[in-house]
């Protein structure tokens, strides 16, 4: 279910536009931010509210890279590999977090806590190498801070104690 | 709380006009960024004529920060305000080129200055809304930004009746999704309305036919950040601050293998060295330059001994190359250049949206071309037939993103033959035989 925060957000997201299918690509945002990814029940509302057909929706998350209509980790962490990043090592921290979570690029942890993604320049090349843990930076990584991260992250998810 | 440092680092080169107010502290509220000049710019324009404010925006000779580098007065001024449809301004704060982040700190620090900026271009063209499309990443500074806007909104600066002059604006945020595509203009209005982001057939250009068919001018944040002060101190005191034609600062961030990576506010026209040697204290290490990209990866690299340029649009331009976006970054001795190239198409393959098929297929294949050749299977025919494929995106589709990864792919197979040559003869990477790190993942001919 949308909750009813999400549902006032919707309406005045819409109202910025002359046009309600402009808030398509914003309203698939939020309620992926609230639920983890794209549901169906986002979908079919979201096409109702701006008076387009769900397959229209359906075509919009399938181009933009941030939309997911299957669940993803609790943390999403978004390694940068390219070229500010690569010069100063991305590749080896995108292998390092690999080889520590056992994923490879968009996968996910059995227990649903981690997922890792290849992912292209984030606008963090001053501090490379960066990535992003859903939509917080973390720049200048090395193996050390990266396993620091990774154990404090597993330590405040709930589903990783049970 | 940030995870990251503030990348402005400081340097005694500095010319501080669009950083002017870093560093104030708590500047990104509303109180304290009046009391330090803000929202004097657009009460300046209000008390002038539309046609007089482009006129002094054009004098400036402020160009497009995003990477174009087209004058932002003359843009203004194809809009035709006599037309009856509603006029719109886009802020295009989709940063997504390689090696770019300078409008993250124009936001974060500064976020008014970028309002007022948006709200003076709307005087001008005679526009009443305003949107500022911010990369779906930038999440954050999104939420800096609605902050501001809602206090711009409270005390009157956005709204009704701005300050009292009759002229209303309105303004807000929305954010993108994740594609690089949607940088370029057409694509961005395209996904600004709701659809993929494909690029449009130009002309008709957007200031005619824009965002739902209307007049609409689409502006960097850097250039709409750059007009307030423009207005406070006139379009020539601006001029002068850079070379001819290429009025003010910019906002250059350097990056990769350099000792002091960080975003800086340079003059326009700055030679190129004197950012590597005394703005970046050098490379790395104490390590030896191979190559430089100027401005973004999209960008021709210049060797070693190109670097006497002066980094302005024109000067740039002169020696085959672009100022691009004002990523700068720097590429040590020890690194392979076919991985370089590789790494750089893998990123165009990815981004390519597919609307046009030179671009498309262009990518794909040469991604794989290089993917092949580094994983030492290439052939010696590989190297002319990747110029080949390249040549042939070049102009050959809608949007610029084809030539991006035309042009730096051509100056590397160029300027760096003989890498790819030494690849064939070794019959391996010379580079990583002598076991240098340069990062990029490639096993067996496999990319990971």
């Amino acid at each position: 279910m949308l909750s009813d925060a999400l549902k006032q957000k919707f309406d005045a997201v819409i109202a910025r536009y002359p046009v309600k299918r402009s808030a398509i690509v914003p309203l698939l945002m939020f309620a992926q931010d609230e639920a983890g990814h794209v549901t169906e029940e986002a979908i079919q509302e979201i096409a109702q509210r701006v008076g387009v057909r769900p397959i229209e929706v359906i075509e919009d998350i399938g181009y933009y890279s941030m939309l997911h209509r299957r669940p993803i980790g609790r943390y999403n962490l978004q390694v940068c590999t390219n070229i500010s990043c690569m010069l100063r090592g991305g590749g080896a921290i995108f292998e390092h977090c690999s080889k520590k979570l056992g994923i490879g690029h968009k996968q996910t942890t059995p227990d649903g806590t981690f997922s890792l993604e290849e992912v292209e320049c984030l606008g963090a090349c001053c501090g490379a190498p960066a990535m992003q843990v859903n939509y917080d930076y973390y720049e200048n990584l090395t193996p050390e801070t990266i396993d620091a991260l990774i154990d404090g992250l597993r330590k405040k998810n709930p589903a990783s104690e049970t | 709380m940030a995870h990251y440092e503030n990348p402005m680092r400081g340097s005694s080169l500095e010319v501080k006009v669009l950083t002017e107010r870093f560093g104030i502290p708590n500047v990104e509220k509303l109180d304290v960024f009046v009391q330090h000049n803000g929202y004097e710019g657009l009460r300046k324009a209000l008390t002038m004529t539309p046609d007089a404010v482009i006129a002094e925006v054009k004098k400036s000779a402020l160009r497009g920060r995003g990477g174009a580098g087209f004058n932002a007065g003359m843009k203004w001024g194809f809009v035709p305000r006599q037309s009856p449809k509603p006029k719109y301004v886009v802020c295009n704060a989709d940063e997504s080129e390689p090696g770019t982040c300078k409008d993250r700190v124009l936001i974060e620090y500064d976020p008014h200055q970028l309002i007022e900026g948006n709200i003076i271009a709307g005087y001008a063209i005679g526009s009443h809304q305003g949107y500022i499309y911010i990369r779906g990443e930038y999440r954050y500074l999104m939420e800096i930004l609605d902050r501001a806007i809602g206090e711009a909104y409270a005390a009157g600066f956005l709204g009704k009746n701005i300050l009292g002059s009759g002229f209303d604006f309105d303004l807000a945020t929305h954010t993108g999704a994740g594609a690089y595509e949607c940088g370029e203009e057409t694509a961005l209005l395209n996904s600004l309305e709701g659809l993929r982001g494909y690029p449009r057939v130009k002309p008709p250009f957007p200031a005619v036919v824009g965002l739902y068919g209307c007049p609409t001018i689409i502006n960097n944040v850097e250039t709409l950040s750059s007009v307030p002060s423009i207005l406070r101190n006139g379009g020539d005191w601006y001029a002068k601050i850079g070379t001819p034609n290429n009025g003010g600062t910019r906002l250059f961030a350097l990056s990769g293998h350099i000792e002091r990576p960080g975003i800086y506010e340079l003059p326009m026209g700055i030679p190129l060295r004197r950012i590597l040697e005394e703005v970046g204290g050098g490379v790395w290490k104490g390590k030896k330059l191979k190559c430089v990209i100027p401005g973004g990866s999209s960008c021709p690299v210049l060797t070693a001994s190109e670097i006497d340029v002066p980094m302005d649009f024109d000067s740039l331009s002169k020696i085959g190359s672009m100022l691009g976006s004002g990523g700068v970054v720097f590429i040590d001795e020890d690194t392979c250049m076919v991985k370089a190239a590789w790494r750089i198409m893998k990123f165009y393959a990815h981004e390519s949206c597919g609307w046009c098929i030179p671009c498309r297929e262009g990518t794909a294949w040469l991604k794989a071309l290089l993917e092949r050749f580094h994983g030492n299977g290439g052939m010696a025919e590989d190297i002319d037939t990747a110029l080949d494929v390249s040549y042939n995106m070049l102009g050959k589709t809608l949007c610029p993103l084809g030539d991006a990864a035309a042009m730096p792919t051509i100056s590397i197979l160029k300027k760096f033959r003989h890498e790819f040559e030494e690849h064939l003869k070794l019959g391996s990477c010379p580079f990583e035989a002598r076991g240098s790190e340069s990062g990029v993942r490639v096993s067996a001919g496999v990319a990971i």
